[in-house]
């Protein structure tokens, strides 16, 4: 988690665009694309990179 | 405390969660299941000195092997995999409750086209047809003629994993637009909703609306009962209203809690914190010799 009150900025993997993440942001937290709205997945902070998330799975759920 | 979270995914849910452990300066060991292995007798895994660690992954089939093996290492998790091989599958999820005399939808389970039609016809329509394993209202279907019936089971004889020939029939309960989700640790509720919808599946993953919701005393008796026929833990409990009862019709063992909170003037996430503390002082008791965490559920 990050501790900075500051909107974080990531770049979107899928159109290279510079996209703003909540301050908390979390390693493992999936985040739509405010560009394409696709999920993305958090994957290390400091820098904040992000991939494209997985796909939903047949046993995924409660 | 040093807790563990299993995760393959943060969803709100953890957040909430991670929110509240870190507001109470526990110390949190994120374990990313996607990232470990499990032998036999270790795991890469950093679950030395962990407290209790709480499963929260979104994957079953995950959710079912890491618990086992962290179970296997002696590191105190909860849910249990015991519980959570109850609840992952639908078949026995009704058998447990049945068997505990929790009033629950009648269900038949069919392993071939033919005698799943039988089940069916059987029920008459509309009947409801499940996959054993899945959440969130997937692959759900209404039948509602003969022909739907025949089109649905040939699909799942074809296209589907082995286990969708696991045909799982059940009555259609003609609930009254709602149903109701009930979190509870070790059957004790921590908070309840109503889900609504004009649609026949009112998961508030589909986009049903919510409503806080004050339990009966019979309700109050259910989910405890129900609880305690999958062998409690951290659960959500789901009754239906019909006919001036009620029916409960699955036990969910990695309960999503967002939508309650949003629903529900109660703090949930900290109320799971409670818990998750509580249950990590009875492991670490039952550790020191000073008693079994579960003595009071077992029946001399």
């Amino acid at each position: 988690m990050t501790t900075d009150t500051e909107p974080v900025l990531a770049e979107d993997p899928i159109t290279g665009e510079e996209i703003e993440l909540p301050a908390d942001v979390e390693v493992g937290e999936i985040i739509d694309s405010p560009v394409t709205g696709t999920e993305l997945e958090v994957i290390s902070l400091d820098p904040v990179t992000l991939e494209e998330a997985p796909e939903l799975e047949e046993d995924w759920g409660e | 405390m040093r807790i563990g979270i299993l995760y393959s995914r943060i969803r709100r849910d953890e957040k909430l969660l991670l929110e509240e452990l870190r507001d109470r300066d526990h110390e949190i060991e994120k374990i990313d299941v996607r990232k470990q292995r499990f032998g036999l007798e270790s795991t890469t895994a950093n679950v030395a000195d962990l407290d209790i660690v709480v499963d929260r992954c979104l994957s079953t089939s995950r959710s079912l092997y890491a618990t086992k093996f962290l179970d296997s290492y002696g590191v105190p998790v909860v849910n249990s995999p015991e519980t959570g091989d109850v609840c992952a599958d639908k078949a026995k999820n009704s058998l447990a409750l049945a068997e505990a005399d929790v009033p629950t939808p009648a269900t038949e389970v069919a392993f071939t086209k033919e005698a799943a039609m039988e089940a069916i016809e059987s029920f008459g329509y509309p009947c409801v047809l499940k996959p054993v394993v899945g959440s969130w209202g997937r692959l759900m279907a209404k039948i509602d003629t003969r022909s739907a019936a025949e089109a649905i089971l040939e699909h799942k004889e074809t296209l589907g994993h082995y286990e969708h020939k696991v045909f799982y029939v059940q009555e259609f309960v003609d609930k009254p637009g709602r149903d109701i989700r009930v979190v509870a640790v070790d059957g004790e509720p921590i908070a309840a909703m109503t889900r609504s919808s004009d649609h026949w599946l009112t998961n508030a993953a589909k986009g049903g609306t919510t409503a806080e919701f004050d339990l009966d005393d019979r309700a109050l008796e259910l989910v405890e009962r129900a609880s305690d026929a999958v062998g409690g833990g951290m659960l959500g409990v789901d009754l239906m209203e019909v006919g001036g009862e009620y029916t409960v019709h699955e036990v969910n063992h990695t309960v999503e809690f967002k939508a309650l909170t949003e629903a529900s003037e109660v703090d949930v996430p900290a109320r799971v914190v409670d818990w998750l503390e509580t249950k990590a002082e009875a492991f670490a008791a039952d550790a020191d010799g000073e008693g079994d965490p579960d003595a009071d559920e077992v029946v001399a």
